[in-house]
């Protein structure tokens, strides 16, 4: 866990003021709505179908357990005794009172937590690795550098009122599991040849309705240059980034036209001018950060302990443990990934009972940290290996152990017209369905890795454009109809998928998903080759010829 | 679709003007007292664009009470009952297609 001291304490507590009298104003009629949105934006607060929705910042996706327990008591108090966690380590409560917001976030703010930055055209909430820090295969902890990134890029003066939101990622790992490159920086750790570390610096992915692949402007960018390299972007971005054009305002568009060569010329020559200044990153502030990212007295453990062993013979449980826990890097403990997915309910949605229960359960066996992934999961990321057995039959009971990690049913999804005011048609019904007809978890394994991603609309939350299968949900005349992507996928070799064929309607798009994997089941070499594989190495055409075969 | 609000207004069937409440953002309806009433069948239905432009400018001066007010199509059934035109208005009217978590 990161500690904060009393400058981010008072910071947050200064905004729950502001904003507070800012709603107030806007209830008596003395701030127009016109006047009150960018305030309400630059908190979070955004008005959907039903509600105001409040989106709150899960910085580099780690929870405390009294935060979660916070967030149990904000849905249960002032929401209706759910949230749903985000592709981005946020978590939304969709049915939040106007009138109520200060008080809801004065509770947050005793939590350490707020919706600062998360709308509005700012750097939004710093992503990473929800397995940061205990990852077997990273290179140090990223979090490290996106608390960096958080403190200097929060209320940054110059960078408030960018062209448009801009979006930070990291990782560590040498799998990359962030997402960087669809993001408007992306840095992945690298080592060197003389041993030393540093960042490759991606810049201008970005999905919505016209995405790319981030590319690498700087292969290996010194740790102490992180903060003058990444704020030399922000300039080159703030300086010529359009403001005309809300669809050409991200920077994805900027470096797609002004080639990526060329913004890298630009960003080069204004960080020679800065890379010596004051964001040059003295290490003691490196370290006095370092020191706030407390970890556990690991015990001395040894990897499977006899107690997994004859839980094993449990087949429910051998199921889970082999799906839902991988190996820490502190032997003798395990990460656990918890799942949102339920057959049958909306991917990343977590009720207020199961956020008190999981706070409690990361008390007793995980030191009181729970992580949030991209993927809408939860993690507990210090699991003494021994406990594995009394733990799962306490997340069974709570509905979060399906074991459906990285499986079909494992889906990304966003909120979709069941809720979001831009989008185009239901995604939560789509994979709601999706998930009752691969119910049966012989078939979901034998169909093996496989991301289903769902948006619905262009703006693409649910980032289909890397999903192994993606899910774009479209308006045609007034009807739900939805379009195929195969082939994308979101990890170090991120690629976007390939259009599968027509837009199919709302009532055979499960069919489709279903006729996707039987055609995979076909078509794979063998079984250990992974759908992505299989995609990779025959194309869309067979895929689109046996699943439009009988349309 | 696009936004109701990002569309130009041409009435070719019966509409009504919808908002979300400021205080609560709740859903509501414009009708023909004057008032705001969360209950569709109880809004003013309107069929030309000069009636449905009206209704909108008088909803959009009061700038404390809605939020965000648009035109929205409806449908009138035989019986003069009043249902939402198209999907998103159906989900707005009657909340989320889906069971809420804890409530599956």
């Amino acid at each position: 866990m990161y500690i904060y001291d009393d400058f981010d304490r008072t910071l947050v507590q200064e905004r729950v003021r502001e904003f507070g009298d800012q709603v107030n104003r806007r209830l008596s009629g003395e701030l127009t709505e016109e006047e009150f949105k960018p305030l309400r934006l630059m908190n979070g607060v955004y008005l959907q179908l039903h509600a105001y929705m409040l989106r709150i910042a899960i910085p580099y996706g780690t929870l405390s357990s009294d935060q979660l327990r916070m967030l149990a008591h904000v849905a249960r108090r002032y929401d209706r005794n759910y949230g749903h966690f985000t592709t981005r380590q946020n978590i939304q409560f969709n049915w939040i009172k106007l009138k109520e917001l200060p008080d809801a976030m004065a509770d947050l703010a005793r939590a350490g937590l707020h919706g600062m930055q998360t709308s509005g055209n700012c750097v939004r909430n710093v992503t990473t690795d929800q397995w940061a820090g205990v990852a077997p295969d990273e290179i140090e902890d990223p979090r490290i550098w996106a608390e960096l990134l958080r403190q200097h890029l929060t209320l940054h003066p110059e960078f408030s009122f960018l062209p448009r939101k801009f979006k930070v990622a990291l990782t560590a790992a040498a799998h990359d599991r962030a997402a960087v490159k669809i993001h408007d920086v992306g840095l992945r750790m690298h080592r060197n040849g003389a041993g030393e570390t540093g960042f490759e610096v991606i810049v201008g992915g970005g999905l919505g309705r016209t995405p790319f692949i981030g590319k690498t402007i700087k292969p290996f960018l010194p740790k102490r240059d992180l903060l003058s390299y990444v704020e030399a972007i922000m300039r080159t971005y703030n300086q010529y980034g359009r403001r005309d054009n809300i669809y050409k305002a991200r920077m994805k568009i900027l470096v797609h036209e002004l080639g990526a060569e060329k913004f890298a010329g630009e960003v080069e020559e204004e960080w020679q001018a800065i890379k010596e200044g004051p964001l040059a990153l003295d290490a003691a502030v490196v370290a006095d950060i370092a020191a706030r990212f407390r970890y556990p007295r690991y015990e001395l453990l040894a990897d499977n302990p006899p107690e997994l062993a004859r839980a094993r013979e449990d087949n429910r449980f051998r199921l889970w443990l082999d799906n839902a826990a991988i190996n820490h890097k502190v032997a003798g403990y395990a990460i656990v990934t918890l799942s949102l997915k339920p057959e049958g309910g909306p991917p990343g949605d977590a009720t207020a009972a199961q956020m008190d229960a999981i706070a409690e359960l990361a008390d007793r066996y995980s030191h009181s940290e729970i992580r949030v992934g991209h993927e809408q999961n939860l993690a507990l990321p210090h699991v003494a290996q021994r406990d594995l057995p009394a733990l799962w039959r306490a997340l069974d009971a709570i509905g979060v152990a399906t074991p459906n990690v990285n499986l079909i049913s494992d889906i990304i999804a966003c909120p979709g017209l069941d809720y979001c005011s831009l989008a185009n048609a239901r995604s939560i019904p789509v994979a709601e369905e999706i998930t009752r007809r691969f119910r049966d978890l012989d078939l979901a394994r034998n169909v093996g890795p496989l991301h289903i991603n769902i948006s619905g609309c262009i703006n693409a939350c649910g980032h289909h454009h890397i999903g192994h299968i993606g899910i774009l949900g479209v308006e045609k005349n007034g009807e739900e109809y939805y379009q195929v992507t195969l082939g994308g996928r979101a990890d170090e070799t991120a690629e976007l998928g390939t259009i599968l064929g027509p837009a199919v309607p709302y009532a055979e798009i499960a069919d489709v998903v279903e006729g996707i994997a039987a055609a995979y089941l076909e078509l794979r070499a063998r079984p250990g080759e992974l759908f992505i594989d299989t995609v990779k190495r025959v194309g869309v055409d067979p895929f689109r010829e046996r699943v439009y075969a009988a349309r | 679709m696009t936004s109701p609000l990002q569309q130009k207004l041409k009435v070719t069937g019966p509409v009504v003007v919808t908002a979300n409440r400021l205080g609560d953002g709740a859903v509501v309806y414009r009708a023909a007292d004057g008032t705001w009433t969360k209950d569709l069948a109880a809004a003013a239905v309107v069929t030309t664009t000069p009636a449905a432009l009206e209704l909108l400018g008088v909803a959009t001066s009061e700038k404390v009470v809605v939020v965000d007010a648009y035109v929205a199509p409806v449908e009138l059934t035989p019986q003069r009952q009043v249902l939402p035109g198209n999907l998103r208005e159906r989900i707005r009217s009657s909340g989320p297609t889906v069971a809420l978590p804890g409530q599956c």
